[in-house]
C-alpha cells in the first residue's frame, strides 16, 4: 500500500464524519452519554473506597506492657510487631508523651498542676495501624501471646463494620461498572452499526468498482475510531470540570463534611478513568465499524 | 482462452437455494475482444444472475466462466478486486456516491487502483470531456439530470481504461433523447476497442443498433445472432 493511499483513506475517514453529520452526532452523543454515566459512577465509587480506606487506616490496636518490663524488651516487641504482614505502621508512645496528650486533651494546665508525678509513667504503649482491618483478630491473638504484653486494646466493632462496608462497596462497584460497561458497549456498537448499515450501498459501489476490502473498510474504521475518541473525550472534559467544581462546592458550603471526608483529587481519578474511557470509546469504535463493514463486504 | 476472446461462458447453470427452477440453465457463449453485445430478455430471464456471475458476485452452480484470463470459479477472494478493475460497470440507477461531486466520483475509481495524484488530475478531466461533462465537475449527483448522472457513471467506468464495459439497463431511467445519447457514447467507446456488453429490455435501441443480440428466456439462451433483433416474448 502506498503512503498516499494510507493518507487518502485516513482523510476519507475524517471527511465521512462530516458527510454523515447526523449519524456522527448521534454516535458521539451515545458514546458521550454512556461514558459520562460510567465516569460519574466510577468517580463516586472510587471516592467511597478511598473514604473507607482512610477510615480503616485510623483503626488502631494498642499494646500495653507489664510494669516491670525493660526498655530493651519493649524494643524487641516493637521489632517483632513491625515485621507482621497485618501491620501498616507502628508508633511508640512513651509514658511522658501519654501524659502530655492526656493533660492537653482532658485536664488543662491548671488541673494538671495538682499532679506532682506522671501518673501514666508506666503507660508506655505501641499504637499499631493495620494494613487490612479484616486481619485484626489474628494480630490480636499474636500480640496477646507475647511475653511482656499486659493488655491489648482493640476496636472489633469498627473493624468488622469497615470490613463489611469495604466488601459491599467492592461488590457494588464491580456490579455497577460491569453493568454500565455492558450497556455502553451495546448502545455504542448499535449506533456505529446503524451508521454504517445505512451506507451499505456506498460499500457495494466501492466493491463493484474494484476496491479491496482494506480500501473499503479503512475509512469506516478510522471514522469509527475518531467518533469513539471524540465521544469519550467530551465526557472526560465535562467530568473533570464538574468534579473540581463539586469539590470546591463541598469544601465551601459543607466545611464540616469536607474535614471529615477525604476526597480523591481529579488527577488521581483520571489516572485510571482517562485510559479506560478512551480505550472503551476508541475500542468500540474500531470493533463496531470493523465487524459491521465486514458484513457488507461480501459483494 | 484464445487471445481474441474476452469472455467464455461454458455450460453455466445457476440455482438459488429454495428456488424451484434454476435462474440459468446450461448456457454457453463466447464474446470476442472489441465486440458490442446486447443481452436481452424479460424480467426473470436470468439477466441479473448473469451480470452477478460476470462480476463474480456469484459463482456458477455448474459450468465455468473465464473472463480476461481469470477463471471465475476458482479465483481467490483477494484477487476479485483486481479482476473487477478489468470491467467498468454501469448500472440503471447510476450508483454514484451521492455525497461526492462529479470529479470525486470519477477520481474514486482511480484512487482504488492507487493511481498517482498527478495522473488522476490529468485523467479525470479527459474522461469527463469524453462524456461531455467537463464543465460540471464540481456538481453533486443530485444537481444533475438522469442522463448526466449516467454519463458520470460511464466516465467512472472508463477512467481506468477497462477491457470490458458492462452496462446493466443503462437507459432504464432515461428519456428517449438521453437514451440515444448514452447509446451513442457506448458505441463510441466500443469503436475505440473496448468490449461493450449491454443488458437491456429496451426493444428500440436493440433493433436500431444492429449489434449481436443474445436472448435469454427463463434461464436459457433461445437465440444468439450477429446483427440480431429483439425477440418479443409472445
Amino acid at each position: 500500500m502506498k503512503i498516499s493511499t494510507f493518507f487518502y483513506t485516513f482523510w476519507q475517514g475524517i471527511k465521512n464524519i462530516f458527510r454523515n453529520k447526523l449519524f456522527s452526532l448521534a454516535s458521539i452523543a451515545t458514546i458521550s452519554s454512556c461514558l459520562f454515566l460510567f465516569g460519574v459512577f466510577y468517580a463516586v465509587l472510587l471516592n467511597f473506597q478511598h473514604i473507607v480506606k482512610a477510615a480503616e487506616e485510623d483503626v488502631c490496636v494498642v499494646v500495653f506492657f507489664d510494669e516491670d518490663i525493660t526498655d530493651k524488651r519493649i524494643e524487641d516487641i516493637g521489632e517483632m510487631i513491625k515485621h507482621r504482614a497485618e501491620v501498616a505502621n507502628i508508633e511508640f508512645v512513651s509514658g511522658d508523651e501519654a501524659w502530655e496528650y492526656f493533660k492537653d486533651k482532658y485536664l488543662g494546665e491548671e488541673a494538671s498542676q495538682g499532679f506532682l508525678e506522671n501518673p501514666l509513667a508506666d503507660s508506655e504503649k505501641y499504637n499499631i495501624y493495620l494494613s487490612d482491618v479484616s486481619m485484626q483478630s489474628s494480630l490480636v491473638t499474636f500480640l496477646e501471646s507475647i511475653d511482656g504484653v499486659r493488655k491489648v486494646k482493640r476496636s472489633e466493632l469498627t473493624a468488622v463494620t469497615l470490613d463489611g462496608v469495604n466488601r459491599l462497596i467492592g461488590y457494588v462497584s464491580v456490579g455497577i461498572i460491569a453493568l454500565l460497561l455492558a450497556v455502553s458497549v451495546f448502545l455504542i456498537s448499535n449506533t456505529v452499526t446503524i451508521g454504517i448499515s445505512v451506507r451499505s450501498e456506498e460499500i457495494t459501489i466501492m466493491k463493484y468498482v474494484g476496491a479491496t476490502d482494506y480500501f473499503t473498510r479503512a475509512p469506516f474504521v478510522i471514522e469509527g475510531m475518531l467518533i469513539g475518541l471524540i465521544g469519550s473525550a467530551i465526557p472526560l472534559g465535562i467530568i473533570y470540570l464538574l468534579y473540581n467544581r463539586a469539590l470546591e462546592f463541598i469544601s465551601q458550603k459543607f466545611n464540616v463534611l469536607s474535614s471529615l471526608l477525604n476526597f480523591i483529587s481529579a488527577q488521581e481519578i483520571f489516572h485510571t478513568l482517562l485510559p479506560i474511557s478512551l480505550l472503551i470509546g476508541v475500542g468500540i469504535g474500531f470493533f463496531g465499524s470493523f465487524t459491521t463493514v465486514r458484513k457488507h463486504l461480501r459483494v | 482462452m484464445a487471445d481474441d476472446e474476452a469472455i467464455i461462458v461454458d455450460h453455466v447453470s445457476k440455482s438459488y437455494q429454495n428456488a424451484g427452477t434454476p435462474a440459468l440453465e446450461d448456457i454457453s457463449f463466447t464474446i470476442k475482444k472489441g465486440e458490442f453485445v446486447f443481452i436481452v430478455g424479460p424480467s426473470g430471464s436470468g439477466k441479473s444472475t448473469l451480470i452477478k456471475l460476470l462480476l463474480r458476485e456469484l459463482t456458477p452452480s455448474q459450468g465455468n466462466i473465464f473472463c480476461m484470463n481469470y477463471d471465475l470459479k476458482r479465483i481467490k477472494h483477494w484477487r476479485i478486486p483486481k479482476y473487477r478493475r478489468n470491467i467498468g460497470v454501469v448500472f440503471q440507477d447510476f450508483r454514484l456516491l451521492k455525497d461526492r461531486n462529479v470529479y470525486e466520483n470519477v477520481a474514486f475509481a482511480q484512487r482504488i487502483v492507487e493511481t498517482p495524484g498527478r495522473e488522476i488530475r490529468r485523467n479525470v478531466p479527459r474522461v469527463l470531456s469524453i462524456v461531455g461533462l467537463a464543465g460540471k465537475y464540481k456538481a453533486k449527483p443530485r444537481h444533475l439530470s438522469g442522463g448526466e448522472q449516467q454519463r458520470v457513471a460511464i466516465a467512472r467506468a472508463l477512467v481506468n481504461k477497462p477491457s470490458i464495459i458492462l452496462a446493466d439497463e443503462p437507459t432504464g431511467n432515461l428519456d428517449p433523447a438521453n437514451t440515444n445519447e448514452i447509446m451513442s457514447l457506448l458505441e463510441e467507446i466500443n469503436e475505440n476497442g473496448t468490449t461493450v456488453i449491454v443488458v437491456t429490455h429496451n426493444k428500440e435501441i436493440v433493433n436500431t443498433m444492429h449489434k449481436r443480440v443474445i436472448t435469454l428466456r427463463r434461464g436459457v439462451i433461445i437465440s444468439d445472432e450477429e446483427m440480431g433483433v429483439y425477440i418479443d416474448e409472445d
